[in-house]
């Protein structure tokens, strides 16, 4: 490609999905105290794939944005150790929901010119994966969402996409928005020597407030319940004494 | 008041998750409406004109909607949702969609169009503005409330029963398909596998993850699938290993199931997988440690080598047919 394009990368603060969560006894949410948090893993992968774009000559940089308390300039700095160019941090107390999350986005991307933002599908902790296709629909781009491979050449990208029926291959112009799925690729271990770069790097900061836009919360959280979770957890012996049990007590395999 | 129903089709039939998604729609109250958008879809029009509980079929056909892109669709909804609160003829309280890769990749787009709101992946509709859904991977429900003058759902389809295909049929009104979107283009659409029942409606599934071992394993597991007319599916990690097809990936960030029997071999049962399975009836674990989550998760657990039991499994079920 002979225009290295600029890649957006926006990557959130999430809890780490591999500690378990509990909920607030009085049903208000979940129970975030002392909880290990950790950049969304669908965001480390399109962050990886970012930076393996510019390796490979087709991005000239890649700019990584957070949006949320002060704590994102931690996933920012992970970014960087991965390899951004340049981090955001856009400043908010509130959790916005996807939709006020597209906006920003909308004109962050407007303003740094991005030609591709390369984004998780989905992330982990409200588990909503709207934010890519609402950011492509405000923007009027097209979106590849559920990459597993990604192609790019002359403007265009060649994507594969997990659908339920398997893999679909479509091609997108660009500018455009694609949202990174599991096997889009592993992300490499940032070297010590990179993390401590990141460390000192610069964060550039906004604040949400000041982007003239319209965030308040369109939806309210009534309650929020641990799932009823009842198995009769019955130890069988061995295979007869389980298809005895299926048969019989279930009804099952008749 | 109309609920609008975006359904999920091959130009002839209406996909299971869309039965699935009409039931969901009845819940809220009013007239459902079905979008039937395709290319040469009349037939499948016709189908859905005849599921119960569809009050009409709107039907958009075109060849820039034979690619069944997300982005003309969205265009389409988007415009006609405006003509309508426009012309005040029929609003549309709700518009609803199957909560699977072709919903997730759609909703949202239509919801940024029209800048409003959605809810993803309900699991249940408590009035028609209040909803429940899985957050942190199942480890959590949250119930909400939309506050937007219309509610965009996707729906988990294995908590909706399908709605039966046999009724009177509704009428059916043709619109305009939309323009082309040209920066978008389908170069290869997924093969749908044949020859097994569907994971997200089959009775019984049979999933393999790393304990599985080999591939030699999973082929004495799909005999055994064949034998009981199961479904097979697996952990993300038995994808990764290329032991399984990604598309039979269970899980968070796979396919959600609910058959009556899922029955688990070699799999650890990591929180990102049990959101794919809790809402099964009887699970069965097999596992060679007793202590696996898995086994806190199922109805009945098995201490054993999951390829010998297979094994036996192939063996107590003779040469039966499903
Ligand atoms: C963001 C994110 C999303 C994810 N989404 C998904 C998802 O959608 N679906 C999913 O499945 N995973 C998902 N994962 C991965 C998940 O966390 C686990 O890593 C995965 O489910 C583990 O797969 P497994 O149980 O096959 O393997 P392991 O965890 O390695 O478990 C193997 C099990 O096999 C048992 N075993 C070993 N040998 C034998 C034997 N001979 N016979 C019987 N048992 C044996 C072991 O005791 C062990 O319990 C996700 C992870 C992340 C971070
Ligand atoms: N607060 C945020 N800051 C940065 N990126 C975000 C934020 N929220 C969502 N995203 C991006 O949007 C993707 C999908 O999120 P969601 O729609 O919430 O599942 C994530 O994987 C991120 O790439």
């Amino acid at each position: 490609m002979t225009d290295e394009i600029t890649i957006l990368v926006p990557v959130k603060r999430v809890a780490d999905p591999n500690v378990p969560i509990g909920v607030f006894p009085d049903g208000t949410g979940v129970d975030l105290t002392n909880v290990r948090m950790a950049m969304n893993p669908f965001d480390e992968i399109a962050v990886e794939e970012a930076v393996r774009l510019r390796e490979g000559g087709t991005a000239g940089q890649v700019i990584a944005v957070s949006i949320g308390g002060p704590k994102c300039v931690d996933t920012l700095r992970s970014a960087l150790a991965i390899g951004a160019d340049r981090a955001i941090h856009i400043t908010t107390d509130d959790d916005l929901e996807p939709l006020a999350v597209a906006s920003v986005l909308t004109v962050l991307t407007n303003e740094l010119a991005a030609d591709l933002v390369l984004m998780g599908k989905q992330a982990v902790d409200g588990d909503n994966g709207q934010t890519g296709a609402m950011l492509a629909a405000k923007l009027g781009w097209p979106q590849a969402t559920f990459a597993s491979n990604i192609e790019a050449s002359d403007g265009i990208l060649t994507v594969t996409r997990e659908v339920d029926q398997g893999l679909e291959i479509i091609q997108v112009d660009l500018p455009c928005v694609v949202t990174a799925d599991l096997r889009l690729n592993t992300p490499r271990f940032a070297a010590i020597s990179a993390i401590l770069k990141a460390k000192k790097a610069p964060i550039e900061t906004r604040a949400a407030g000041d982007l003239g836009l319209q965030l308040s919360p369109r939806l309210r959280t009534i309650s929020v319940a641990e799932p009823s979770q009842d198995r009769a957890n019955i130890n069988v012996a061995n295979v007869d004494e389980l298809l005895d049990s299926l048969r019989q007590d279930q009804g099952l395999l008749k | 008041m109309t609920v609008l129903v975006i359904a999920e089709h091959d130009n002839v039939d209406v996909a299971d998750s869309t039965l699935r998604a009409i039931t969901a729609a009845g819940a809220f109250g009013g007239d459902v409406t079905v979008l039937i958008a395709g290319h040469d879809c009349g037939n499948a029009a016709n189908a859905a004109a005849r599921i119960s509980g569809v009050n009409k079929v709107l039907c958009a056909d075109g060849p820039s909607l034979g690619s069944f892109l997300a982005e003309p669709l969205a265009e389409l909804v988007a415009a006609m949702v405006a003509d309508h609160l426009q012309s005040r003829t029929e609003t549309f309280e709700a518009i609803v969609c199957a909560a699977n890769t072709s919903g997730k990749n759609l909703l949202p787009r239509i919801a940024g169009l029209m800048d409003i709101a959605m809810v993803s992946d309900v699991i249940a509709i408590k009035s028609a503005d209040t909803f429940v859904r899985p957050i942190y991977a199942g480890n959590a429900e949250a119930t909400v409330e939309c506050m937007e003058p219309i509610k965009l759902v996707s729906v988990r389809p294995t908590v909706f029963d399908p709605a039966p295909g046999d009724s009177n049929p509704a009428d059916i009104e043709s619109i305009d398909a939309p323009p082309y979107w040209n920066q978008t283009r389908l170069v290869q659409a997924a093969e749908q596998d044949t020859g097994r029942p569907d994971l997200s409606s089959a009775k019984i599934v049979l999933s393999g993850g790393r304990g599985m071992q080999s591939a030699e394993n999973f082929v004495i597991l799909d005999r055994v699938a064949a034998k009981l007319g199961a479904a097979v599916g697996g952990t993300r990690a038995a994808v990764d290993a290329g032991f399984l097809p990604n598309e039979v990936q269970v899980g968070q960030t796979g396919k959600v199931v609910a058959p009556d029997l899922y029955m688990a071999f070699g799999i650890s049962g990591a929180i990102q997988h049990l959101a794919g399975i809790k809402d099964s009836k009887v699970i069965v674990a097999i596992n060679t440690d007793e202590a696996a989550p898995i086994m806190a998760a199922a109805d009945y657990c098995l201490v054993a080598d999951a390829a010998e039991v297979l094994t036996e499994l192939d063996a107590a079920l003779g040469d039966k047919n499903p």
